[in-house]
């Protein structure tokens, strides 16, 4: 229906949209038009943009803007393994949750409601304390995170909806709950999870790329964009652009995310609000 | 009976109620805290197998392992090491840091926080006292003027200021102030002891990237809060008797907006705790949030466990106090079911 | 002088003065068209409109709002001799509560729900005294609607919906307003509060003096309040006449289908729905708009707008042939057809029915100790105040709601508690319909798909077979068979309930459960749904349970009626009997509280 592409005409989405898919690109096809390796040396450390190396060398002598171009990757790909994971188990949850009306309901949220306990941050670092620090350990970790809030707003939508008369009329010709949920109930609680996924998605990109920053995800000799900023930040008075290349690439990915995800929710006449990002408690 | 007289009863119906919520909250809060203590210490201590040999690393000789195992009493089980620990931490001993013991040395998780602790309190307070009041003003401003320019430029720049991660906001604006203008430190370095007040300019920038994304998502929630307030029939009714605009906007709108904004004005003060955690490690400034990295980064387990704990039981509480003020601010709540 | 205008009777200036009111959207359509009126001090004028007639529009703009996106085109209002269009806002923000003011329709909503009642009173006085308050102020404000003192300590959501909307009328009358707005005030309130409320306005109207604009889609209620009676039909004055005039000898066309349309629990008939449906803004066509839907139209009616002209010197009309419509003989009322009801045999037997509700760990008893019998081809009617425990019983039945205690058999076979336990034909032969036209369709299903689950499902019929039958049913309903392939949202509540209807039916059942199905309608269209539904059942040989709380609608459609209060059944027996001749003092006061057109003077 079209009218899920309104949100293209505004111009907070078109531009969302914009730098979003310039991102994208940049962090996939990037890769395919690095002009050097990211490894390898090219010159001398911290030098600044010349024609050899357009955003200089970093502390290393590498070429910051080959970097550049491999770092997203890693970045956008974790985040988005640990969204879908979270998804998977959030809306299951979520779902059985809400449309059931017995004891199954307190249990789960109970439970779920555990993770409340901590800052985001603070539980990863936990767990990386404890198992190490790899790939897994970050996308679990990350999708255990961000599991009960969605489970929450699924919960909460399929709530509002169980109790809507085409439901009922489901249930009182005896269909089966999860004919019921996947029929009648999931594809009416797709608008407010739609507004979600771009909140929880930008979640998790700062989440992994915080916890690279903080030298605790990926190892050098990685060209993480977040590993990039924590490598060259003491030296940022000798070649800025090798720290505010990579936080820009961030920033901009993140901010097209939300923007993105702003106007769809505002053209679905529901309110975007990031104060869920910063915490597991959400509505 | 006497107005004076019902009013006295209705008063003291709502008093037992609230006592009631709140030993409830509280008895929730500690079930939820017993759990996350759970998942701290099997996350750190029984995950890894043996924590001694996480501790010392991959070239750790066995007799190394053995004695430090020792030392850390890994020796008696889980269940046991899990209630001693609990039990010190209750009564505020944190333990002994497990690389102070693989040194040979006896330095007492607690020692090592005092300071720290002191900091991030400073820090977040600091942010925290800026954060409230500029929510509620910048979040009602924006709804009252939905739609025009005011609203756009609030709505997008928070937008805009709340995606980026605390890293990399912290890095631009210290490429901007620092690199580019000289006007500010890149770093807030204070010496064991001394007073972060005492050079402010230090804490400028730590303190404004704490605040630029919890500010901007207060911002948001207030507004969305407001602006829900000023589409009520409520509000409406009090314009169409006559009331005078300020007043219907402070004492109709704002005022029933603001239970929902508490909530989450609370979820960003939950949010400046965890925040701590990474601006203090960008702008190397000696909080309980950079104490937590470097020791996990040192496997320092058991100082990993009591931090997180005493972090978690700040986080906690912050809900709590939060849902009593909301309980205390709309009346519907306080009746008995 | 124009005919819009209606010469007062009284010497004084009429407390409100309209002329040529036209409102419009901000993108050009028009929303209200000439429209005049004058109300005399003391007097009620009465606005009757379905939904889209643009009534509510007016009545706001008499305190000189409008919700944004409408502009004023052209007209002007006096109310109590001050001037309202075209002024300073903040002079016209003085004049509201002073010298207007307004009563909204949902005064659970209309109350800050963090003031004390007292508080909000207060706030009213304050805005408008100069001189100090004494502290008599609020206590004589409430006394006057009757609520004792203490209240003004209380919180809105501590009182009751009639309650609620005495305090709203308290502070819109504290300043001694000499005109108040009243936006269907009563609307969503219980018959017999409505009662209380109605009283008390007529109180207030005698004892002050005011002149009030009363505005409601229900004809009945308006019957008994109105002094005079403004018919409004797609943004535009269709009659207006004194109230006895309009309602027994209506001149429109409109008028007299809507009459012909609405329930009354003392005149049963069967009721005439308006065919068609009204038209929204920006969709009205040329010349009269409701001539697509009129039985008397012609080719002129299409052509040309006809202008309001006097019937009689006070009564108007706007149509081309209200002196042949006057003339000709009314909408044939035709008696309640008596469908043959088979005494033997009983189809369900309720037996000592228990249901109760649990909120946390509280438990509320919804219905207790309930029985009784439907026949075959019997309709039975289940009526009750909201909480009654009437739709309880209706889920119960239907297996939506498991019964704490008692029996229902069908067809001497016990009902298992939940739907999902009960054999195929059991679930096939008992369906209902819920209120609720626009959550009771799948938004994401085309209405075809949704008519042929119960074909799948319940008559285990081939995709094809059910493709077939689908249009079947919707011509049963009376709607085209086009209407399979679009979504609901691009239909009315109206013809929604008409496809619930048909999803009901595609399961060939032998009891229909009809729940508060015509509550939300709109009085032409809910006649329209009826009239269908007495035609299903003489077809099909259909019995029906039917859930109300308007008891004019059991007058009409049903052979028996059982009388719910607060969980238990009160009163049973033949409709014409009970509702002639009540044994209980409950349904007493039901009957003498329900608005009735004919009735309309006795209650007073």
């Amino acid at each position: 229906m079209t009218g899920r592409l309104r949100f293209l005409r505004t111009p907070s989405g078109a531009i969302g949209i914009g730098i979003l898919t310039c991102v994208l690109l940049v962090a996939f096809v990037g890769p395919y038009l690095a002009p050097h390796s990211p490894t390898a040396v090219i010159g001398a450390p911290l030098s600044g943009a010349s024609g050899h190396a357009p955003l200089g060398t970093d502390f290393l002598g590498r070429d910051v803007l080959s970097r550049l171009l491999y770092g997203g990757r890693s970045v956008i790909g974790l985040a988005l393994a640990a969204t879908a994971l979270a998804y998977l188990i959030g809306m299951t949850i979520g779902l059985i949750a809400g449309y059931s009306r017995s004891v199954v309901d307190p249990i789960l949220m109970r439970t779920v409601d555990v993770m409340l306990a901590f800052p985001p941050l603070l539980f990863l670092l936990v767990l990386i304390a404890g198992t190490g620090q790899s790939r897994t350990v970050m996308v679990v970790g990350v999708a255990i995170i961000l599991a009960p809030g969605i489970s929450r707003i699924v919960r909460t939508a399929t709530q509002e909806v169980a109790v809507r008369g085409y439901v009922e009329a489901a249930v009182a010709r005896g269909e089966r709950p999860p004919a019921v949920l996947l029929r009648e109930v999931v594809p009416n609680i797709l608008a407010p999870v739609l507004v979600d996924v771009g909140l929880r998605f930008t979640f998790s990109i700062l989440i992994v790329a915080s916890v690279n920053f903080l030298g605790l995800g990926l190892q050098p000799p990685s060209s993480n964009w977040a590993v990039m900023i924590s490598e060259n930040r003491q030296y940022i008075s000798l070649n800025w652009l090798s720290v505010v290349a990579p936080a820009a690439m961030i920033a901009i990915l993140t901010i097209g995310v939300n923007l993105t995800g702003d106007a769809i929710a505002r053209s679905l006449g529901r309110s975007y609000t990031p104060s869920t990002t910063r915490g597991v408690v959400t509505a | 009976m006497t107005a004076l007289a019902e009013r006295r009863a209705i008063e003291r119906r709502s008093v037992s109620p609230v006592v009631g919520f709140l030993g409830r909250r509280l008895l929730g809060a500690l079930a939820a805290l017993l759990a996350a203590s759970v998942l701290i210490f099997a996350a750190v201590q029984v995950l890894p197998g043996n924590a001694a040999s996480a501790v010392l690393g991959r070239d750790a000789t066995p007799q190394a392992i053995q004695i430090l195992s020792k030392q850390m009493g890994l020796d008696r089980p889980a269940v046991t090491r899990y209630f001693d620990w609990l039990g010190g931490f209750v009564h505020g001993d944190l333990g002994v840091s497990s690389v102070a013991l693989a040194q040979g040395q006896h330095t007492t998780v607690s020692s090592l926080i005092s300071s720290p602790l002191k900091n991030s309190a400073i820090l977040a307070g600091l942010a925290a006292l800026l954060m409230i009041p500029l929510s509620l003003g910048l979040g009602a401003l924006a709804a009252i003027r939905a739609g025009k320019p005011t609203d756009h430029v609030i709505s997008i720049g928070s937008l805009v200021s709340i995606s980026a991660p605390e890293f990399v906001t912290g890095s631009l604006l210290v490429a901007l102030f620092f690199v580019g203008l000289h006007w500010l430190p890149p770093v807030a370095i204070v010496p064991p002891g001394a007073d972060p007040l005492a050079t402010p300019k230090e804490l400028i920038l730590p303190v404004v990237t704490l605040l630029f994304a919890s500010l901007a998502a207060g911002i948001r929630m207030v507004r969305a809060g407001m602006y829900e307030a000023l589409q009520t029939e409520y509000v409406q009714a009090a314009r169409l008797n006559g009331l005078a605009e300020k007043r219907v906007l402070i004492r109709y709108a704002l005022r029933n907006a603001l239970a929902p904004s508490v909530q989450v004005l609370a979820q960003n003060l939950q949010y400046l705790v965890g925040g701590v955690i990474v601006v203090e490690t960008v702008f190397a400034y000696p909080g309980i949030g950079s104490q937590l990295v470097s020791a996990v980064q040192n496997r320092d387990l058991t100082a990993v466990q009591s931090i997180a704990m005493l972090i978690a039981v700040v986080y906690v509480l912050i809900n709590v106090l939060a849902d009593l003020i909301v309980m205390l601010l709309i009346p519907k709540l306080r009746e008995p079911a | 002088m124009n005919a819009a205008s209606v010469p007062t009777t009284s010497a004084a200036s009429p407390a409100i003065s309209v002329q040529s009111l036209c409102l419009a959207l901000a993108t050009g359509e028009t929303v209200v068209d000439d429209v005049s009126f004058e109300v005399p001090r003391g007097e009620i004028l009465g606005v009757v409109g379905e939904s889209g007639s643009g009534k509510s529009t007016v009545a706001l703009a008499l305190l000189g709002y409008t919700k944004p996106g409408i502009v004023v085109r052209h007209g002007s209002i006096d109310v109590g001799g001050e001037r309202i269009l075209g002024r300073d806002p903040r002079e016209v923000r003085r004049l509201r509560g002073k010298v207007v003011s307004y009563v909204p329709q949902d005064p659970g909503g209309a109350l800050n729900p963090s003031l004390r009642i007292g508080a909000t009173i207060l706030d009213v006085l304050r805005a408008h005294r100069t001189s100090p308050l004494d502290d008599d102020a609020v206590p004589s404000a409430l006394g006057r609607v009757e609520l004792d003192g203490h209240f003004a300590q209380r919180y809105p959501h501590q009182l009751s919906g009639g309650q609620q909307q005495r305090v709203v009328i308290a502070t819109a009358t504290v300043c001694g307003p000499p005109v108040a707005v009243l936006d269907e005030p009563t609307t969503g309130l219980d018959v017999l509060t409505q009662d209380r409320i109605l009283r008390e306005l007529k109180r207030l109207r005698e004892e002050e003096q005011m002149a009030m604009v009363f505005v409601s889609h229900d004809l009945a209620v308006i019957a008994r309040m109105a002094d005079r009676v403004l018919v409004m039909y797609a943004g535009r004055v269709l009659e207006h006449g004194p109230a006895e005039e309009v309602i027994d000898h209506p001149r429109h066309p409109y008028t007299q289908a809507l009459v012909a349309a609405i329930p009354d629990v003392h005149a049963p008939r069967t009721l005439r729905g308006i065919p068609g449906v009204s038209v929204g803004v920006g969709e009205w066509p040329e010349g009269c708009a409701f001539a697509p839907r009129c039985r008397h139209q012609v080719e002129s009616c299409h052509r040309a707008l006809p202008e309001l002209v006097f019937a009689r010197p006070d009564h108007s009309v706007r149509c081309f042939r209200w002196e042949d419509v006057a003339g000709a003989e009314r909408v044939p009322a035709g008696t309640r057809s008596e469908i043959e009801a088979s005494a033997s045999d009983d189809l369900l037997t309720v037996t000592h029915l228990e249901a109760c509700y649990r909120r946390g760990r509280a438990e509320q008893t919804a219905v207790h100790d309930v029985s009784f019998t439907i026949g075959r081809g019997q309709c039975v009617a289940l009526v009750g105040e909201s909480g009654s425990g009437k739709s309880t019983i209706g889920r119960c039945i239907v297996g939506l709601h498991h019964p704490s205690g008692g029996v229902i058999a069908f067809d001497s076979r016990p009902l298992a508690a939940a739907a999902r336990a009960r054999p195929l034909e059991q679930r096939r032969r008992i369906q209902i319909v819920f209120q609720n036209p626009y959550q009771s369709l799948n938004p994401r299903q085309r209405i075809g798909s949704a008519i042929e689950r119960p074909l799948r499902v319940l008559r285990r019929l081939s995709h094809d077979d059910a493709e077939r039958e689908v249009g079947g049913l919707l011509e049963r309903v009376r709607l085209p068979a086009g209407v399979a392939k679009r979504f609901p949202s691009e239909l009315s509540g109206g013809e929604r309930q008409r496809v619930a209807v048909a999803r009901a039916l595609a399961a060939q059942p032998d009891l229909l459960i009809c729940d508060e199905i015509t509550s939300s309608l709109d009085v032409s269209v809910q006649a329209a749904v009826l009239e269908l539904l007495q035609d299903l059942r003489r077809d099909l040989h259909l019995s029906m349970l039917f859930i109300t709380h308007n008891l004019g609608v059991v007058a009409s459609v049903a052979d028996t009626v059982l009388v719910m209060e607060r969980g238990s059944l009160c009163e049973t027996g033949a409709v014409d009997e009970v509702l002639s001749a009540p044994t209980n003092a409950y349904t007493r006061s039901l009957l003498q509280a329900a608005p009735s057109l004919t009735e309309a003077a006795v209650a007073g």
